[in-house]
């Protein structure tokens, strides 16, 4: 992860990746979730700094990059801890204990929903239907999915996650 | 298993391959339109295929593309809906990763249908995995010539861009989706101007679901008589269901429609994990759930319409008696009105109200007249917004009222009070 969080260091951050998702659309508005994207991949989160650096890169008002960042929830406007754990509590994750397995997340880490633990080793959210309603419940930890999730489960893996982060050389990685 | 049109190579794991994917018959469905078929007789020809919509509405397809103006002057747009997001539905997902040249081959003929050179693929952001494959199949499709200027000698050029989601069920509606991939809030238009007409950065515009594009090579490999004569007649083709919730064995299933949903609960989901199911919702949390007694309906797009739901996305999720419907039906508004855009009053004020009153029911503190209240205020949500969201969540609610009314007044004390004044903030 890059650390020069400045307007102009997240311009020189992605000035080229940027102009290259600008190319695939006729209007540079349409750049921004991309942008905001990149941005996210890069520094974890996006905030106003953020929102500056895309809109002077993008040549649009800022205005426009705040409203797209406010409006889709896959957009961390929050530092997130090192796992962010998305556990699907819609119906077919339901039906199968997701929402007493959310109940018991927030009591195991002691964070409430939507909330990141102090060590910011983990961010809990309950989420809406992520499209594995087969393998419910399913819970997603970063960008991977962890299907058939059963109470056993996600102790050993709350367990192997704490241990990986333990570990050094994990450390790089895990970005 | 050797019937299976979409899911034929499901349980190939270098089925994602172009190479692979050419060995049965990928991308001859192309070459046979690009070599024999005028853009007009594409249309003409899924016209008469009568194939529908797959992605939740069953509109026509080929009607859908024959709004498209010919003289517009301006740049078409074809993008595919892979904002795959109505809960019980994971048919787009598997599609996309274990066939993603499937699609793109009929993201290519739909797109040379309607006189689009550019083709958006908007795939929802979690699908980290699909995404990738999606990926991976354009620059193959480049490589061999069927992307790209001049496509197979034909004259044709089209390019594939990827839009991914962010977390916003709503942009699998249309017209959001298209006002995401123009870079804004994911916030639906009233229609019309339909996106035929004025559509993606106000050009006529055509936006199809995943499943829907992914029947296309096979119509043309095949034929439109081999296409209409799988199934029903006015909605015919290969389809897939997906099975969840208190079913023995979910999963993605390709099945003839026309089947009962008491059947296919069986038959494809293997029975209710308690031995007898209570209810089933038929095609994704919008579509209007069916009491164990409703099960002889037909699962296809008319007779679903006939009985008062709809085939929607095919997402069946299977209530068995442990079920309890008023917690149902929470979840269910508590998602549509997490979900809402917040554009249109009656969807936005009324979901959070009916959440509300839903969640008070649930924990035993209800009062009498709550039950007549959520259906005082689904009249009040359903066809009062721009878009299909509210009218879905007061659709299914007022299913869920209607067959179980006893399961919520049960859990109304019967001591308590009428609400004098309204509790609802």
């Amino acid at each position: 992860m890059s650390d020069d969080r400045t307007v102009a260091g997240i311009k020189t951050a992605l000035a080229a990746q940027v102009q290259e998702a600008a190319a695939r659309y006729p209007a540079n508005r349409s750049a921004i979730m991309p942008a905001l994207e990149l941005a996210q991949t890069k520094f974890g989160s996006v905030d106003g700094t953020t929102y500056q650096a895309i809109a002077e890169l993008l040549d649009v008002p800022e205005i426009w990059v705040f409203e797209v960042a406010s409006f889709y929830t896959l957009f961390n406007r929050a530092e997130p801890g090192r796992y962010h754990l998305r556990l699907c509590t819609n119906i077919s994750c339901m039906l199968r204990g997701a929402e007493e397995m959310l109940l018991e997340l927030q009591r195991h880490l002691a964070v409430q929903d939507g909330g990141t633990t102090a060590d910011g080793l983990f961010s809990l959210s309950g989420v809406e239907c992520l499209g594995a309603c087969d393998k419910a419940p399913v819970l997603m930890v970063n960008e991977d999915y962890i299907e058939d999730i059963t109470p056993a489960k996600l102790e050993a893996l709350l367990a192997a996650l704490k241990r990986e982060a333990q570990e050094p050389s994990a450390e790089e990685g895990a970005a | 298993m050797s019937d299976l049109v979409l899911l034929r190579s499901i349980q190939n794991p270098e089925a994602p391959e172009v190479a692979v994917y050419e060995t049965t018959g990928g991308y001859e469905g192309l070459r046979i339109v690009l070599r024999g078929y005028a853009p007009d007789q594409v249309v003409e020809a899924v016209k008469s295929s009568s194939l529908r919509g797959r992605g939740g509405a069953g509109f026509p397809t080929g009607l859908k593309w024959s709004f498209v103006p010919k003289d517009s002057g301006k740049p078409h747009y074809l993008c595919c809906n892979a904002d795959e997001g109505e809960p019980g539905t994971f048919k787009d997902r598997i599609l996309m990763e274990r066939d993603p040249h499937q699609l793109i081959e009929g993201i290519i003929i739909a797109a040379y249908a309607i006189g689009a050179n550019t083709a958006y693929l908007y795939i929802r952001g979690e699908y980290g995995l699909s995404i990738r494959r999606c990926e991976q199949a354009i620059a193959e499709a480049y490589a061999k010539g069927y992307l790209g200027k001049d496509i197979l000698g034909s004259g044709f050029d089209l390019d594939i861009h990827i839009h991914k989601g962010a977390g916003a069920y709503i942009c699998g509606e249309e017209t959001a989706l298209l006002e995401s991939i123009e870079g804004k809030r994911g916030q639906p238009k009233l229609k019309p101007p339909f996106p035929a007409v004025a559509g993606l950065y106000e050009c006529p515009t055509v936006v199809n679901n995943v499943e829907t594009l992914a029947c296309l090579p096979h119509l043309f490999r095949r034929g439109v008589e081999w296409f209409t004569s799988m199934g029903p007649k006015d909605g015919p083709g290969p389809k897939l269901f997906c099975f969840s919730g208190h079913v023995k064995k979910p999963g993605v299933y390709e099945a003839p429609m026309g089947l009962p949903l008491g059947e296919m609960l069986e038959v494809y989901g293997g029975g209710a994990l308690s031995g007898r199911f209570k209810a089933a919702i038929p095609g994704g949390v919008s579509a209007p759930m069916f009491p164990e007694n409703g099960f002889d309906v037909k699962m296809d797009f008319s007779s679903l319409a006939e009985a008062g739901s709809m085939l929607g996305s095919a997402g069946v999720i299977g209530l068995d008696e442990s079920a309890s419907i008023p917690r149902v039906a929470r979840r269910i508004t508590e998602f549509f009105s997490h979900e809402s855009c917040g554009k249109c009053t009656p969807c936005r004020e009324g979901l959070t109200w009916a959440a509300k009153i839903l969640r008070r029911i649930e924990v035993g503190e209800g009062s009498p007249g709550d039950v007549e209240q959520l259906e005082m205020l689904c009249g009040s949500i359903f066809g009062k917004s721009f878009c299909a969201l509210g009218d879905g969540a007061a659709w299914s609610l007022g299913a869920a009222l209607k067959h179980f009314r006893h399961e919520f007044e049960a859990l109304i004390p019967a001591q308590a009070q009428p609400v004098q004044e309204m509790r609802l903030w």
